[in-house]
């Protein structure tokens, strides 16, 4: 501790250029944290997906519906706790481009499959006595203040009623919580069966089934049984954990995590450069002033010292500027292109601070091995 | 001396010794080239795909959805109201018959070459009279699909992404397996990673008695106002009518807000931190020739060469550095496919880095090589000479 007014001397040498590979640094660090974050974000949601629940949708593709008659054959199977299902509803308000995801659910059972989901048993109870009840999402109901007791007109994109009216009129009658995070609640549940009544098309079908199972370890045997139930049926299933599916989901928006890595490794190499290239000349400049400090009795893993510290509080000071930065204004640009809610992790950070140390003993280590080499009389000498 | 003779020779002067600062050099080129290489891949992705969803469109078509839908999947169009579009004024004849394609579209999923995951791919239904709408698509291999039977083409860009989709080989859909008849190109655009079958075979298969969308080509450019008011103010129909490339241009406009966005961010970034790099390199440079400098002034240069060699030496360092960073764009991603998808279908398109976005990078580092350069050239042409000289 006692050398830091030395080391810090060393750093402000040359304000302009310290000042300016400060902000090098700053700025990478604030790409890696924007681009790492996001991925490594993404991540963190698939862990958290359980795995102890399954997604059952048709084979053929996500818009093709399932038979309602599944959900009994789905039952049989040993090791399957319960069964609900969902069907999505395409809605919007007002015009077609304000949509509001809603989905049409079986309450009772919904609500038994997702224990992460707060919802009271008075709302549950408003669902089953109200026909056109929904259920608003903490989220959405901020979004659009929207309350219980609100009355919706919703457009449906896709479905049309039976009876010929133009809109399909809910009424709020609830709202759920995710107190965990884990269940975005962004979406309005309405009454399944009240939708398929209603609607002129479809009857008796649904988009999704989702499974609860006890064990984990048997998702992959029980999700192969289900599929081979309906295999070589006209409505042939594919069966997923939640965790898979979310998997392959990201996997399917195409190679963003190859794009990300590129960026990184290209901004990190021209980092190394950067930061190297400062500390070679700082070390040059200051051979006489090193000798200096070896004549007073300075051993040479104490000058080695000395110009790794240097480069170590550079880097990860400002390695934390950037990163600092990028926490910040990381969710606003997440929810600007459409995935909200995600926060920096901390594993970003201690990534970036581990990697700006490694920069800074990478990129010192020349300079250092210069100074440690060093000898007096010729430095002095100025050969 | 004029100043004119007097800037050449200081700047060649300055030229001269770049090689013996070639390693701070170097950090100035190797910034930009970052900066150009990344900003190239992010924009060349952006364009491509919008070329790609763009090419799709042509102005003398017209797409029909149900009045309200945002895209096609979201339309539905009944057989009544269809057979009342097609015997709209405006329409090309071919053969006596209106160049108008009902389209059922669908979805399967299907794996993928690259990783074997599933992802979808779309099944376009289409008419018979879909060559005289869409005369660019074109079988390259294998035979058209009969209608009524089971058989399907597959767009090039599918087949090469997609396992399982070759000819001969078969597909499941609703109804069991249709086999693959032939291969379909029409320019690399957004058909060509779907798969298309006849529209009333699929219908029926899919038990659906409505279509989604009527596209059709107009008898000109000029005749899609006749052809809009006819449709729009038949009270029979509740439709909106668009041209395709409107169409088109609306479907592509979220993703490009998305990756412009992402673009927009990275560079802003990235240019950032190149010209910090460039400063950091360009007031080394000048300090590294401060005597050289002092001497010029001493013996009678003008500030001006001094200036002028500093900003020259920074624009060159930032053009070797633009070109590496391009040819890096250039040989990572020119000519890549590339996949992008959401839970129901996947388009595929080929990458390109093409010269009018080279022509951008170029610019790009030619600013940077500006701003990088102008702070330490004005601290050059200040150098004191007496104290400069005196520290000799």
């Amino acid at each position: 501790m006692k050398y830091l007014p030395l080391i810090w001397a060393g750093l402000w040498r040359k304000r302009a250029r310290t000042v300016l590979t400060l902000l090098c640094v700053v700025v990478a660090f604030a790409l890696f944290g924007l681009l790492n974050g996001f991925t490594a974000a993404l991540g963190g949601i698939i862990d958290s997906m359980s795995d102890t629940r399954l997604r059952i949708m048709s084979r053929v593709n996500i818009t093709q519906p399932l038979p309602l008659a599944h959900r009994a054959r789905i039952e049989t199977v040993p090791g399957v706790d319960g069964v609900s299902y969902y069907n999505f509803f395409a809605g919007y308000y007002q015009e077609p481009r304000n949509s509001v995801q809603t989905g049409a659910i079986d309450v009772e059972t919904f609500d038994a499959i997702y224990p992460e989901i707060e919802l009271d048993p008075s709302y549950v109870e408003a669902m089953k006595r109200t026909r056109n009840g929904a259920l608003v999402g903490e989220d959405l109901a901020a979004e659009r203040g929207w309350k219980i007791g609100d009355k919706v007109p919703l457009g449906s994109s896709i479905w049309r009623r039976k009876d010929g009216a133009e809109g399909w009129d809910f009424e709020i009658v609830g709202s759920y919580r995710s107190p965990s995070g884990r269940v975005p609640t962004s979406e309005l549940w309405i009454n399944y069966d009240y939708f398929d009544e209603a609607r002129q098309a479809a009857n008796g079908t649904v988009t999704l089934y989702f499974v609860k199972i006890h064990d984990s370890s048997r998702s992959a045997e029980i999700s192969e049984q289900i599929d081979a139930l309906f295999a070589n049926s006209t409505s042939e299933t594919q069966t997923q954990s939640e965790k898979d599916w979310l998997r392959a989901q990201i996997a399917q928006i195409g190679d963003i995590g190859f794009f990300v890595n590129a960026i990184i490794a290209a901004v990190m190499f021209a980092l190394l450069f950067v930061t190297g290239n400062t500390m070679m000349q700082s070390v040059r400049e200051r051979i006489p002033e090193l000798a200096v400090l070896k004549t007073y009795g300075f051993g040479n893993s104490a000058v080695v010292g000395l110009v790794l510290a240097e480069s170590l509080l550079l880097c990860c000071v400002a390695a934390a500027l950037g990163i600092g930065i990028s926490a910040a204004i990381s969710p606003s640009i997440y929810r600007e292109i459409g995935v909200g809610g995600i926060n920096l992790p901390w594993s970003v950070v201690a990534v970036g601070l581990g990697l700006a140390a490694a920069f800074a003993i990478v990129s010192a280590a020349l300079p250092a091995l210069r100074a440690q080499r060093l000898s007096i009389v010729d430095a002095l000498a100025g050969r | 001396m004029s100043a004119f003779r007097q800037i050449v020779s200081v700047t060649a002067m300055n030229l001269r010794s770049v090689p013996q600062r070639v390693g701070s050099s170097s950090v100035i080129v190797v910034g930009i080239a970052g900066v150009v290489a990344v900003i190239l891949s992010v924009f060349g992705l952006t364009r491509s795909l919008q070329d790609a969803v763009l090419a799709t469109g042509s102005p003398d078509r017209a797409i029909v959805l149900r009045a309200g839908a945002t895209g096609e999947l979201s339309s539905t169009l009944l057989v009544d109201a269809v057979a009342t579009i097609k015997d709209a004024p405006g329409i090309a004849r071919v053969d006596g018959k209106p160049a108008a394609t009902a389209d059922f579209v669908a979805a399967v999923n299907l794996l993928r070459k690259e990783d074997g995951r599933r992802a979808g791919m779309v099944v376009r239904g289409v008419d018979a009279a879909v060559m005289a709408v869409r005369p660019e698509l074109k079988i390259v291999a294998g035979r058209p699909f009969t209608p009524g039977l089971r058989e399907v083409l597959v767009g090039r860009s599918a087949l090469q992404e997609f396992q399982g989709v070759a000819i001969g080989d078969e597909v499941a859909l609703r109804e069991g397996r249709w086999r693959i008849v032939g291969v379909f190109e029409s320019g690399g655009d957004a058909n060509e990673s779907s798969l298309i079958a006849d529209a009333a075979t699929l219908l029926s298969a899919y038990q659906r008695t409505a279509v989604n969308s009527v596209t059709v080509r107009l008898e000109s450019d000029a005749a899609f106002d006749t052809f809009k008011a006819a449709l729009t103010t038949n009270p029979t129909l509740s439709v909106s009518v668009e041209r395709e490339t409107e169409f088109y241009r609306r479907q592509s406009e979220e993703a490009n807000q998305i990756f412009g966005l992402v673009g927009i961010a990275v560079g802003v970034f990235m240019g950032l931190g190149a010209i910090f790099a460039a400063l950091n390199t360009m007031y080394s440079a000048v300090s590294a020739r401060t005597r050289e400098i002092a001497t010029l002034r001493a013996i009678g240069f003008g500030a001006g060469g001094v200036v002028v060699s500093v900003l020259v030496e920074a624009l060159l360092l930032s053009l070797i550095g633009a070109a590496i960073g391009a040819a890096i764009a250039w040989l990572m991603f020119n000519g890549n496919s590339v996949t992008l998808g959401d839970s129901v279908s996947s388009m595929v398109f080929k990458m390109r880095v093409d010269p009018a976005l080279l022509g951008t990078g170029v610019l790009l580092a030619c600013a940077v090589g500006f701003i990088g350069g102008l702070f330490p050239a004005l601290r050059a042409a200040r150098v004191p000479v007496a104290t400069a000289l005196r520290a000799v």
